[in-house]
């Protein structure tokens, strides 16, 4: 068994991961990633579409070039370990008092087993995709039946066609890249299957995957049934009304495959390992001001924590997440923090505290779909800060900046509650 | 050139095709065993409760309930020798009101009278420290400490695994078509023109034990599918029991129960519907509503939102409700073992055995093999192990670092040796190893799987099926 201890160790090369890392490592801190592929650059490297990076590079890249530039700060830094092809199978956090309390083993066909030893730690696994027994879509079981992350590993990365006439589940953004590229790579995409009243991605991919190829979106609609024996032969599809599936006004599509985009989970199942407490709105860790979860050392950032729309808010949240890894290792941690929740019309926000005396910056997503809303933070019914928001939806997640200077009058009152509204 | 001529054929490679035919390679005979799927346990026992019983919920007068006992008292040492996933956790029934603890007393007595080992009639409060996780306003019910949980599959391909290191020989994809009977032996013609002989022939069909007996010109008798449906949960889920719980029975099935599985998710199900097509495994929605209803009656904190997927098995029912397990009146030298349905896999190593006598009352010459080996090499598996350990494995095979399915930790190497042991399918991969069997349902390692499989079987990627020919996954290469 091979022991190496480090200041820090990252969970996951995704886009998370490395920003994290190369942050932590340009402060002159030891940083290991354990990353389960081969290749850097998690999920990035299958989404060969483009549209990656205009917020942080105000670029238009694909997955692969915006993996890429996380990959080369990676690449090279002092005291900043890969480890490649490594699973962390178990983890633990040892008795106070010892220098390094994380403890990690790593499974790898290359290294054997590593046994790691930390002062802080990184969660940026990710997320999973929900699946057909997470909706519990009734009908047969035969081959044909794929989330669209999979589908789309398939294609870009392995280079085979899952199928020829497809049928998709939900209109989460990763369904939507699949029913064009599916187009593209020679298949039929029949329709695209939605139980809400509205889309569930991005509003510029319903029309550059669906619209521009002429592809039905059926909203408050479900796929009722899965029929063929060994494979997919077709589906029923039927409508939704006030939440109860209609047995009337049905329709049948014969199709050989039925791709999934009905939701992504954060993937904390390392984190339960650690015994970190999660939100049950995110699926991720509760977290303090600074990224940190309920354990000690241990941040979280990413899709881990909650899912994002896109990758260039993950690496803004990984970096500043980076950066407070780097004071917790410095000893610098130690800031005045209050609560903030979420009110009227808000699902969630992340992180659940802020700091009295600096920036706070916060992702909420919204309930409701409105236009002309007002977001508001409030504080014991006082409106600390308000601003005007010409849409909101849920599939789309609202940032908030909140500085020191607006925060100042109210640090007094210490025992109150932010709260976050949309109206 | 003739068809191999065997001594026996078994055909069906389920749990009591499998239990028959391992236990007859303990003597010196040429045994083949028939299955139509391209795998083994692919039919009635690959989705079912797997559950050890208990042994009180059939009468002392009918067959099941001597084979069920009999059974029962045979896993300890087939886990000894065959390392499958068995644990006896024990069996509770919970009665919630006074009239279901009078049906409860029944089953005790029915119990007693079936000398079924330790069971006890238990108090509320007994009954609650027993199992903390049941609804408080049980009432009291039943104790059986004999019963227990098993993987079903995984139990099948112990047997057949180590019947085949004895000399079995397995035909999958051999699907009988025609039977004729010359110069005193059998000869069995397969769908695609494969055909054996065989002197003797035992009949562990399943779901279609009729059509088989029909191909015999044997008893006429017609098997009944009853749908069952299951919901299995995430081993993380929250208030999961640690003991097997039954509500009191109803008149065609022991109800919806509540499993904790041996590999530590948990089953709810199953539900019961006799219906007519033999290959109907759909599932429904309005199931879901009547299965989780029935199962928080009994362990309150079960929730639907844990549930990782659902499945349905079929029962091969037979009228009048028992085992039907003889030589047949009509063909010489056949053995029916059929209606084998719940407590079949419970009874199967005595069903065998009971099998095994048949055989030799009809006539077969039962010599013991002196090499014969009980004993199964076990496959280590990197969940059961700790760091140290795997490590040690991964000098001798570094895939045993690789962690292929990161929901229910299974390395490449349990993967491979999967695939060297027979297993050429996504389905059969996922029994053998759980790999695909998690939280994320293959999400992230079916592409690794099917890479491994092409790798080892030489297979194009095309070609790879979830369970058999008709189920390729993948259409085309780019």
């Amino acid at each position: 068994m091979t022991e190496k201890r480090y200041d820090a160790v990252v969970f996951g090369g995704g886009s998370a991961g490395l920003a994290a890392a190369s942050r932590i490592a340009a402060a002159g801190f030891s940083v290991a990633i354990l990353e389960r592929e081969l290749e850097p650059g998690g999920v990035l490297n299958q989404c060969i579409h483009s549209g990656f990076g205009l917020h942080v590079f105000h670029e238009d890249l694909t997955g692969p070039e915006y993996a890429e530039r996380f990959i080369a700060r990676v690449r090279g830094a002092a005291g900043l370990d890969v480890y490649l092809g490594t699973t962390a199978q178990e983890v633990a956090v040892e008795e106070a008092g010892a220098r390094e309390p994380i403890v990690v083993y790593g499974y790898s066909r290359r290294y054997g087993i590593l046994r790691l030893t930390a002062r802080a730690a990184v969660l940026a696994m990710g997320c999973r995709e929900r699946n057909r027994g997470n909706i519990g879509i009734p009908g047969t079981r035969p081959a044909g039946i794929f989330t669209a992350g999979l589908a789309q590993r398939l294609i870009n990365i392995d280079g085979y066609l899952p199928g020829k006439r497809a049928v998709i589940v939900g209109s989460g953004d990763i369904g939507l890249i699949m029913a064009r590229r599916l187009i593209w790579s020679g298949a039929e995409v029949l329709g695209v299957i939605e139980i809400q009243s509205y889309p569930s991605g991005l509003t510029r991919n319903i029309v550059q995957c669906l619209n521009d190829f002429g592809i039905p979106l059926h909203l408050s609609h479900v796929v009722s049934r899965i029929l063929g024996r060994d494979r997919v032969e077709a589906v029923e599809v039927s409508p939704v009304r006030e939440g109860v599936v209609q047995s009337q006004g049905g329709f049948r599509l014969d199709c050989d495959t039925v791709l999934l985009s009905v939701g992504l989970v954060p993937d904390n199942e390392l984190s339960k390992k650690f015994g970190v407490a999660l939100n049950p709105e995110t699926g991720g860790p509760l977290v303090d001001a600074g990224l940190q979860t309920t354990v000690p050392g241990v941040f979280a950032c990413g899709n881990v924590l909650h899912v994002h729309d896109l990758v260039d808010y993950v690496t803004e949240e990984a970096e500043r997440c980076g950066g407070f890894v780097t004071e917790y290792l410095r000893g610098e941690f130690q800031p005045r923090q209050y609560r903030i929740q979420p009110g009227a019309n808000v699902k969630y926000v992340v992180p659940n505290r802020w700091f009295a005396d600096r920036e706070n910056r916060f992702y909420l997503r919204p309930l409701i779909v409105a236009n002309q809303a007002r977001l508001a933070v409030r504080l014991d019914g006082e409106t600390v800060k308000e601003r005007r928001l010409a849409h909101v939806q849920p599939s789309e997640m609202l940032s908030l900046t909140l500085r020191a200077q607006e925060l100042a009058g109210i640090e007094a009152i210490r025992e109150n509650t932010l709260e976050v509204s949309i109206t | 050139m003739a068809p191999e001529l065997y001594d026996v054929a078994v055909i069906g490679a389920g749990v009591i095709g499998a239990a028959v035919a391992r236990r007859l390679s303990s003597y010196r005979l040429r045994i083949v065993l028939l299955e139509k799927e391209v795998e083994v346990s692919f039919g009635v026992s690959k989705a079912n409760s797997g559950i050890i019983h208990g042994g009180f919920h059939h009468g002392p007068e009918t067959l099941k309930a001597r084979l069920e006992i009999a059974g029962n008292l045979m896993f300890d040492r087939l886990q000894r020798e065959l390392h499958f996933p068995f644990r006896r956790c024990g069996i509770l029934v919970a009665a919630l009101s006074v009239e279901e603890m009078k049906a409860v007393e029944k089953l005790y007595a029915q119990g007693l009278a079936n000398q079924a080992i330790g069971i006890e009639l238990a108090g509320r409060d007994r009954l609650l420290a027993l199992e903390p996780r049941l609804n408080p306003d049980v009432v009291g019910g039943l104790y059986a400490p004999s019963g227990g949980v098993i993987e079903p599959y995984r139990f099948v391909f112990s047997l057949i695994e180590n019947a085949q290191a004895n000399g079995l020989e397995l035909r999958t994809s051999f699907k009988l078509a025609r039977v004729q009977r010359r110069n005193g032996e059998y000869l069995l013609c397969a769908e695609d023109g494969a055909a054996v002989r065989a002197r003797y022939a035992v009949n562990c069909a399943g779901l279609y034990a009729d059509q088989v007996s029909a191909l015999f010109g044997a008893e006429d008798f017609t098997i009944v599918p009853r749908k069952g449906e299951e919901f299995l949960l995430d081993r993380n889920a929250r208030g999961l029991p640690d003991k097997v719980i039954f509500p009191v029975p109803t008149p065609i099935s022991k109800g919806i129960l509540v499993i904790p599985t041996v590999e530590g998710t948990c089953m709810v199900g199953p539900t019961a519907v006799d219906i007519e097509d033999k290959e109907d495994l759909a599932t429904s929605q309005s199931n879901l509503q009547v299965v989780f209803a029935a199962a928080r009656r009994l362990v309150p904190a079960l929730s639907e939102r844990d549930i990782i997927t659902s499945f349905a098995g079929l029962r091969p029912t037979l009228k009048g409700g028992d085992f039907f397990i003889a030589p047949s009146a009509k063909a010489p030298r056949l053995i029916q073992a059929a209606g084998i349905q719940s407590p079949g896999l419970t009874a199967s190593p005595a069903v065998a055995e009971f099998v095994k006598d048949l055989l030799k009352k009809s006539g077969l010459e039962l010599a013991e093999k002196p090499d014969w080996d009980p004993f199964l090499k076990p496959v280590p598996r990197i969940r059961e192990l700790a760091p140290f350990q795997v490590d040690e494995l991964t000098r001798e095979d570094p895939s045993y670092g690789e962690v292929v399915c990161r929901c229910e930790s299974v390395s490449e190497a349990e993967i491979v040796a999967a695939i060297r042991r027979g297993h050429r399918t996504l389905d059969g991969i996922k029994f053998y190893t759980r790999a695909q069997m998690g939280r994320c349902q293959g999400g992230f390692c079916t592409y690794r799987i099917l890479r491994i499989l092409a790798r080892e079987t030489g297979l194009p990627m095309e070609r790879i099926s979830k369970r058999g020919p008709g189920s390729e996954l993948l259409r085309s290469e780019l």
